[in-house]
């Protein structure tokens, strides 16, 4: 086996971030002659199965426990582990996902192999991979390359790979036998809740204004409201405006809130921290004013202010109001 | 209950970041440090836990070149009863699984109920370095922490799912936790915390007495990332600006 995928199921369904991954894999292994398997744990695996069985894979692997059956960190990073150590993969993809963050590094120290997350690109160069990932919360990036020759774990950030990409195919089964303890794992997990039923839908809103931390006080969101409703746009954050406390959770756009793509997104004093950009770089047209020239949210951006949006946001919104 | 705190000591969000000669980090001489937003938010858990105990004791723990120990007394000077550093003038962005390593070798010894780390680091963004720490010392884990209910043998803590969700997990003591931002409000030194800070422990642990041999893997290259789209930068006095914006609303974006 050269390349292992882990596979994550998110409610019953393969997680996009799981095909991507796939995506990522097919990407290199034509041509350096690299064969693929993938691996379903413990939940939906029949369904992880056989939605992967038509791609263009060489094997897919199922792990299923009764100590799988739900996720707990101990038991799948045992099992990925168990699966590393049987199959000797040289690298193993993942999405780097809420639940890959809370385990992957425990398969990183179990096997003391090199663990490099986040990553958006990778290439070959002479005989080694080389695989880029933004460092510096988005404001450079790096090209990052493992020293070890035997194993190498990765993550992909979200649409590093694009999905419509995925080559068909066929993939046999095969099933793995896991050997767990109950004493292995050492959590109990509860059943997921929803914090607050969101009363506003994101995802299909067309036009968005989107606040971060440069709006500075919870006063000053009434300039933000004031130009969402000038345009008839919806009102959004990033995270920091949530944690401050001053917008609830449901407006927040980034990996830990909705994912959007709008006709037009206005960031207002939104740095443009990946954790935010995640959410809303499939937007159509991108507006961003920020007081910091070197913000990454201008990479992004199709039209760019570096000002001050105390300033500009309500001149804006009187210009528009006529 | 003894609560060892990681914090690491990164370039602030407004901190210049000018890459060095050989392009394998930022010129730190030119950057401005601050203790990385997580790990503050770690710290105010960790403290909250053991004034809510009435006893206890917090461990601000730091690895890095002698810059660090101004967050170490940051972190007295906020309420942590005393500060460790692990002294080392290795540059760069490190590689997690042998950093986690040396603070186990360092570590060990202090028998921690609990290591509090923040989610991941504003510079390197590797998020792994508590979680190994914690694999490594036999502990149960979990990441993305967004609250904490301490109970005698047991640590039961709200990790933050996708998209809104959440879970409550309960974990063995000990346990290793990475924190997420916004799950309390970080102090701030008061003045007799800053003059009592001084008076504090912090230990100086040479490189000797917890290095570790080896780097799993490497930075080659650091860069600015280019892009691929055309951003046109409206410029100019405020009114020539509104007015280039409503000109895009209008006739470009067409929403108006």
């Amino acid at each position: 086996m050269d390349i292992l995928v882990v596979l994550e199921s998110k409610n019953g369904s393969l997680h996009r971030m799981s095909r991507e991954a796939i995506v990522g894999a097919q990407s290199i292994a034509a041509e350096n002659g690299l064969s693929i398997s993938a691996l379903a744990i413990g939940i939906d695996t029949d369904q992880i199965a056989s939605s992967v069985s038509g791609m263009n894979l060489d094997e897919v692997l199922v792990a299923n426990h009764n100590l799988l059956s739900t996720y707990s960190a101990d038991g799948f990073a045992e099992c990925v582990k168990q699966v590393i150590e049987k199959e000797n993969p040289s690298l193993v993809f993942v999405g780097h996902t809420y639940q890959t963050r809370d385990y992957f590094p425990k398969v990183s120290a179990r096997i003391d192999k090199p663990f490099i997350p986040d990553v958006v690109s990778l290439m070959k160069e002479g005989d080694f991979f080389v695989f880029t990932k933004t460092v510096y919360n988005g404001k450079l990036g790096s090209k990052v390359v493992s020293n070890d020759s035997e194993c190498t774990l990765i993550s992909f950030q979200a649409a590093a790979f694009s999905e419509e990409n995925i080559e068909s195919g066929s993939a046999s089964t095969r099933s793995f036998d896991i050997e767990l303890e109950s004493s292995q794992v050492r959590t109990s997990s509860e059943a997921p809740i929803q914090e607050e039923v969101s009363g506003i839908d994101l995802s299909s809103a067309d036009l968005i204004v989107s606040v971060g931390r440069g709006i500075e006080k919870e006063n000053n969101l009434q300039i933000v409201k004031d130009l969402a409703s000038a345009i008839n746009g919806e009102l959004a954050s990033s995270r920091p405006v949530v944690d401050a406390g001053w917008l609830p959770s449901s407006h927040q756009v980034g990996s830990s809130g909705q994912s959007v793509s709008p006709n037009l997104y206005i960031a207002l004093g939104i740095s443009g921290a990946i954790q935010h950009v995640v959410g809303m770089k499939g937007s159509k047209n991108i507006i961003a004013i920020n007081k910091d020239a070197d913000a990454p949210i201008f990479e992004i951006a199709d039209y760019g202010v570096v000002g001050n949006i105390l300033e500009i946001v309500p001149k804006l919104t009187e210009a528009i109001n006529g | 209950m003894k609560i060892g705190v990681l914090i690491k000591q990164v370039p602030g969000a407004e901190s210049a970041l000018p890459i060095n000669d050989n392009e394998t980090g930022i010129q730190e001489d030119q950057a401005s440090f601050l203790m990385n937003e997580s790990d503050s938010y770690a710290l105010e858990e960790a403290q909250k836990i053991i004034e809510s105990r009435g006893n206890g004791e917090v461990v601000a723990i730091s690895l890095g070149p002698d810059r660090v120990q101004k967050i170490i007394r940051e972190a007295l000077a906020k309420g942590a009863d005393r500060g460790i550093h692990l002294q080392t003038d290795a540059k760069g962005l490190a590689d997690p699984l042998t950093l986690a390593k040396q603070f186990a070798k360092a570590l060990e010894s202090e028998q921690f109920d609990l290591i509090f780390s923040g989610l991941q680091s504003d510079d390197s963004g590797m998020g792994q370095t508590g979680i190994i720490l914690g694999e490594l010392l036999n502990m149960s884990t979990a990441s993305l922490v967004v609250g904490t209910e301490l109970s005698e043998n047991t640590l039961k803590v709200k990790r933050e799912l996708e998209a809104g969700w959440s879970q409550w997990v309960t974990l063995t003591l000990p346990a290793s936790i990475s924190i997420q931002s916004g799950l309390n409000q970080p102090r701030y030194p008061s003045l007799k915390g800053i003059m009592g800070a001084k008076k504090k422990e912090l230990k100086i642990l040479s490189e000797s007495e917890f290095y570790i041999d080896g780097k799993k893997q490497s930075i080659q290259k650091v860069f600015v990332p280019k892009t691929n789209k055309k951003t046109e930068m409206i410029e100019g006095e405020p009114d020539t600006i509104v007015a280039r914006l409503v000109d895009v609303l209008k006739n470009e974006v067409k929403v108006l």
